[in-house]
């Protein structure tokens, strides 16, 4: 328990039971246990409650005080289903994409710093890996989409990879001017360097005055990368019934689900990560109160991690009852006309800004 | 590298490249052997981890699997009834065939048994790789990278140009 940098997962990855890298095991169950409880509570009854609140109305009631125990219910009806596979549908590509589109959300959590004592694997080309591994994601989709043998599900799977392959780009650059503010592709290298006795004030959101940009397209970028309202034209359901996973039912439903809830937690963290310090304490030391040093250490750093993600993830719910679905043609028209030129210009303002001003 | 855990998981993923190229060439459905592509693409970009190379392996992965695999399956599914038209796979020129596979295994078996032993760079490693890529595609290799990035460029427009639409007056 030292407050050493990765000192948790470096005394788990040399645990071994019996000559078996049990630690290892356990590094990995982690994210995903976090990932299963997360979205059972806040990403699936969260939503479904914040979504009444917005619309004015009360959302689950019926199961337990307050319909805390819907999202139970939902799982056990979940499990009981019939395993439907359509016969017209390619058998293996059908069963595989649910699998491969939660692998590509979930390898990602590996280079995610989770506190200053957790992290899956302290990579020195973090950043880069967290967002090329997305591609994996794609595959997964185009599998389910093509196996489904649907037009619908077709449809959904191609709008979804255009999306997905062409939001990359400014959501790339946008990281990347983090990367130059830090000089490093290092998760938790990039965290560290945000760390200090005024809290906030060392973010690198607030460090320089074009980080705004980069924050701004690299937030939209990542809806668009998940596949969230305004940009849900994959699954549009009054176009597309659902989309890509139009055929699907039962468990492969809820891994596609997880899936989603899993990317969306990812995202929320690497835009925390990268422009508002991850698990460093956002409370400033003010004279002799010193609030940072109350609120830093790994398990704060965690909850820290958690509560940053929590509230990206809680915009992405709030702007998903607020904004109308967008067109295709003014998907592609936002993403190569708007933000990618502006993620050049904020690129390049980054750079004069890195290399002559401080 | 003696650690059994790390031989494991390297036989692991060798075994899952070479099942996965096998099956790219051997299965007649190509939506199969594109999706069979991927897993190559993985196992290789792990076997760059197994040498150090984390930098090339993400690229591996960003450039093979992110770009020219879902550019290759795009292709595969807006072609119509591609499940219906008997992709011609035939065995053809055996002999050739057989022997230029003899040639090229003989030529690797002969370099694996003539050169002795890995050899080891003059300079050691140190810090992060990916200084070390950034700092020499800036200074020694700038004028190739500068030389393909305007391929690229040129690519690009050349692509932009072909899609767009024609004017009616024309």
């Amino acid at each position: 328990m030292g407050n050493n940098l990765n000192a948790w997962s470096e005394a788990l990855s040399g645990f071994y039971l019996l000559g078996l890298p049990l630690g290892l095991v356990i590094l990995a169950a982690i994210p995903l246990v976090f990932i299963a409880l997360y979205s059972l509570t806040y990403g699936v009854y969260g939503e479904r409650k914040i979504s009444a609140f917005m619309q004015d109305r009360l959302g689950p009631m019926e199961v337990g005080k307050w319909g805390i125990l819907q999202t139970i219910a939902d799982i056990l009806k979940l499990l009981q289903k019939e395993d439907i596979v359509p016969t017209s549908a390619d058998k293996f590509l059908f069963v595989i994409g649910p699998g491969v589109l939660f692998v590509g959300s979930f390898l990602a959590y590996a280079v995610l710093p989770f506190s200053s004592a957790f992290i899956g694997a302290s990579l020195n080309v973090g950043l880069f890996y967290a967002i090329g591994i997305v591609a994996l994601e794609v595959v997964g989709i185009l599998a389910a989409g093509w196996g489904s043998n649907n037009k619908w599900s077709l449809y959904g799977a191609v709008r979804s990879v255009a999306q997905i392959v062409s939001y990359e780009i400014p959501a790339a650059i946008a990281l990347l001017c983090g990367a130059m503010m830090a000089g490093t592709l290092d998760m938790q290298k990039i965290t560290l360097l945000q760390s200090g006795s005024l809290g906030f004030a060392h973010f690198f959101l607030f460090q320089s005055p074009i980080a705004w940009l980069p924050f701004i397209i690299y937030f939209i970028a990542s809806l668009a990368e998940v596949n969230r309202a305004p940009f849900d034209i994959p699954e549009a359901e009054s176009e597309l019934v659902a989309g890509y996973f139009t055929e699907y039912s039962g468990m492969k439903f809820a891994v596609i689900f997880l899936a989603e809830y899993g990317s969306m937690f990812m995202v929320s963290a690497i835009i925390s990560i990268v422009f508002l310090g991850g698990w460093n304490s956002p409370l400033p030391n003010i004279g002799s109160l010193a609030l940072n040093d109350m609120t830093s250490g790994p398990i704060w750093g965690a909850f820290w991690m958690i509560t940053k993600g929590f509230f990206f993830i809680f915009v992405h719910m709030w702007l998903r009852w607020t904004l109308p679905r967008l067109r295709v043609d003014q998907l592609m028209y936002l993403c190569w006309k708007v933000l990618t030129p502006f993620a050049f210009v904020s690129f390049v303002l980054t750079a004069i800004w890195e290399i002559y001003v401080p | 590298m003696s650690n059994p855990t790390y031989t494991v998981i390297f036989y692991l993923f060798a075994a899952i490249t070479v099942c996965s190229a096998a099956f790219v060439v051997f299965t007649r459905n190509v939506i199969y052997s594109a999706f069979s592509l991927l897993f190559t693409f993985f196992g290789v970009a792990a076997l760059y981890v197994f040498l150090s190379a984390d930098f090339i392996a993400v690229t591996q992965v960003v450039v093979y699997v992110g770009g020219i695999l879902v550019l290759l399956l795009f292709g595969v599914m807006f072609t119509n009834s591609i499940m219906n038209a008997k992709p011609k796979s035939d065995v053809l020129h055996v002999v050739p065939g057989t022997v230029l596979l003899i040639g090229i295994i003989g030529a690797m078996l002969y370099t694996f048994y003539t050169t002795h032993g890995w050899m080891p760079s003059e300079t050691t490693l140190q810090g992060s790789i990916v200084e070390r890529i950034g700092f020499e595609t800036m200074s020694r290799y700038v004028l190739p990278f500068e030389m393909v990035s305007i391929l690229l460029l040129a690519a690009l427009i050349g692509a932009a140009f072909l899609a767009r639409f024609d004017k009616p007056g024309k």
